[in-house]
């Protein structure tokens, strides 16, 4: 399995606690290999298998939805 | 204060005034629960919300929930006015929170304001002023006087003296002239320099810098961890007493809106927020900090190992010496110095070895390369040549018994070249390694900071490393290693000490990388426009100054005291107010100063760890 790595600016991320949660609900998904969310700089790392990154990224937004609703992932 | 922040402190105020008035006007008790609903609606419409939606999500460990439940639950039994605080002073912390996160993030980010935001190139004979990123490599650019340096390359025209503070954190100004490499991220402070640009936007080293701290968030310290795996159970057990604390005592002890209101305590403290904060932060601010210095640390993890070094392991040339050679002694036996050192430097006027450019500049005039003939090169020997019709051989010790001359050995400790001409012995020259003017002062220090051991490892000479380790009082020296001999001792030093300590490699990034990844902690130095030892090393100091390194180890051990006071703090008002609660001797007013109140002081001293005494 080859492993792309992306780093994505999260915005309107406004509790470190939710980013922490955040972080645990995305490392759960299938395909994810590691990632990490930093509060301070607002921004998501991310590893995950290439050939399904963008499905698992479409997972990744719905996951993060669900546990901060106000906070946007830019995919720019 | 941003937009947010603003509108977020009215409601405070608004609430605030109402609030006051509903509390001191005597109030017939049917309009007094209108009376506190409505600062309580002002303050708290955006938690009950968010609690809402985030229930429908099926979180129901959210903050904002819990402090819903808590406060709906005081107006519940009664404690209108406890019901509105609470709300309250959650909403006025969590305003000091933000202010206080958007202050450090911004004084963390402006410590990196590296980032050149203009180019001025030349296209077509004119100057346009554009985004460094549309700059192509090959490009020339202009920097005026005061500007800063956008990208890596080298100057084609222009004397000036650039400022490389932002990113050694030297003061003293560096002089360029035509054929110097500039750095991107330094200020040109003089004179205007016209560039060629080396590199793109991308690749240069303020890019590589800024990408290095900012994704150094990522790799987290063992403490992130814990506290990531601790806030993981808090919230939930507390929840869960909350609920045993409202129900069991009263099954046996009635009293249920008594108990009830202390598992509304409970629910108020639920959140790990100020642990969540400020240990990333305290790790954040130490990393901003150390890179205001020009110490590059990838990682909080490395951060925080550093702290615990037990043995520092250098490696000689180009890290504890400066990696330039010099003539430091001319004998000569059978001629004047002045023929020594010409014949040496004719005989070597082919080599590139840095000894054969040493032996150059020592002679200093310009070399009439016609007259010296064929030239053998001996790999570690030296060279044989005809100069001037004469057979000249300038070699080491092994040279001269090759061709049977007698040769006498130097009492100056270096790398001593003999000259022999049609086989008689003419002399020596020496030439020696310089140490570098803080080496010795930087062994001092790691000393005094408790460091157990330092040790040199070096391919040079035994007595050449010997007198270097003295100099500088290293208590340990191995010499004549090669490249697989220094992963072999670091291996060995690396089963010598204790288990907790750690070992830290220090070298100049370029060919020592299996012995930086085998360190527990590798530091590569003089990394101003070098990707190598960005590369390999976890720790990269931007200057070759080995000070830097007692320097780093400070700032380590600093944060993680901060990092230690932080949660021991937050852990211990925490449990106190839990225990209180359920003793019925504190009350929601305390919980709330538990909560938030915590993560503010928690937050302030978090943002020491981003000052560094000099």
């Amino acid at each position: 399995m080859f492993s792309m790595k992306k780093v994505y600016k999260l915005e309107d991320l406004d509790c470190a606690n939710c980013a922490r949660k955040m972080e645990e609900a995305v490392q759960k998904l299938d395909g994810v290999e590691d990632v990490s969310i930093s509060f301070l700089t607002q921004k998501m790392t991310i590893t995950a298998d290439d050939a399904r990154f963008d499905d698992i990224m479409k997972k990744v937004a719905k996951t993060c939805r669900k546990i901060e609703p106000d906070c946007k992932i830019l995919f720019s | 204060m941003s937009g947010k922040q603003k509108k977020m402190l009215v409601r405070i105020l608004l609430c605030a005034v109402i609030f006051t008035a509903a509390a001191c006007i005597p109030l017939p008790p049917s309009m007094r629960l209108v009376a506190f609903l409505v600062p309580y609606g002002i303050i708290g419409w955006d938690i009950l919300w968010k609690a809402l939606r985030n229930i429908a999500h099926g979180q129901i460990f959210d903050e904002n929930f819990l402090m819903a439940l808590a406060t709906i639950g005081a107006f519940a039994i009664g404690e209108f006015p406890e019901g509105v605080a609470v709300m309250l002073f959650y909403q006025i912390g969590e305003l000091f929170q933000d202010y206080a996160v958007g202050r450090s993030r911004r004084s963390i980010s402006s410590l990196m304001d590296i980032r050149p935001d203009y180019a001025n190139v030349e296209r077509c004979g004119k100057i346009e002023q554009v985004d460094p990123e549309e700059v192509n490599v090959g490009d020339c650019i202009v920097i005026r006087p005061g500007e800063k340096i956008p990208m890596d390359g080298v100057v084609l025209e222009g004397v000036s003296s650039v400022n490389t503070a932002a990113l050694t954190g030297e003061s003293l100004p560096r002089d360029v002239e035509a054929g110097d490499d500039v750095i991107s991220g330094c200020i040109n402070q003089n004179g205007l320099l016209r560039v060629r640009v080396t590199k793109s936007f991308g690749e240069s080293t303020v890019s590589k810098i800024l990408d290095l701290v900012e994704n150094s968030t990522a790799r987290k310290a063992k403490a992130e961890n814990f506290i990531t795996k601790f806030a993981r159970y808090y919230t939930p057990a507390v929840v869960i007493l909350a609920l045993l604390l409202a129900l069991v005592p009263s099954l046996f002890l009635g009293n249920w809106w008594e108990w009830i209101h202390r598992a509304l305590i409970f629910l108020v403290i639920s959140c790990p927020c100020a642990l969540v904060i400020s240990v990333p932060l305290s790790f954040f601010g130490g990393i901003g900090g150390a890179s205001r210095c020009g110490i590059l640390i990838k990682g909080g993890n490395y951060l925080e190992t550093l702290a615990d070094t037990e043995i520092v392991v250098f490696d000689k040339t180009g890290t504890l010496t400066k990696g330039v050679f010099n003539v430091t002694a001319i004998h000569p036996d059978a001629c004047s110095e002045n023929e020594l050192i010409e014949l040496a430097a004719l005989a070597e006027c082919y080599s590139n070895h840095p000894i054969s450019r040493s032996l150059r500049e020592a002679y200093g005039k310009d070399l009439d390369f016609s007259r010296v003939g064929e030239t053998k090169e001996f790999a570690g020997r030296g060279v044989c040549t005809v100069v001037d019709g004469k057979n000249v051989c300038a070699g080491n010790d092994t040279l001269m018994d090759e061709i049977g001359v007698s040769w006498h050995p130097c009492h100056h400790i270096g790398t001593t070249v003999h000259i022999a001409v049609n086989g008689s012995y003419m002399g020596h020259v020496v030439i020696s390694d310089e140490e570098k003017p803080d080496a010795g002062e930087a062994i001092s220090l790691l000393k005094s900071q408790g460091i157990q051991k330092t040790v040199m490892l070096t391919g040079d000479a035994a007595d050449v490393g010997q007198s270097v380790a003295k100099n500088l009082g290293v208590d340990e020296v191995y010499t004549q290693l090669l490249p697989g001999g220094k992963v072999q001792e670091v291996e060995r030093l690396l089963e010598e000490k204790t288990s907790k300590g750690k070992l830290a490699f220090v070298g100049d990034g370029i060919n020592d990388a299996p012995v930086l990844s085998r360190a527990d902690i590798g530091i590569a130095m003089g990394a101003m426009g070098s990707d190598a030892a960005i590369e390999a090393a976890d720790i990269v100091l931007m200057d070759d100054k080995p000070s830097k390194i007692p320097q780093a180890i400070r700032i380590s051990r600093k944060t993680r005291k901060i990092v230690r006071q932080n949660i021991v703090f937050a852990l211990v008002v925490k449990a106190a107010v839990l225990l209180l609660g359920a003793l019925g001797l504190a009350n929601m007013w305390e919980a709330v100063f538990a909560d938030v109140g915590v993560s503010v002081l928690a937050i302030l001293n978090a943002m020491r760890a981003l000052k560094i005494q000099e």
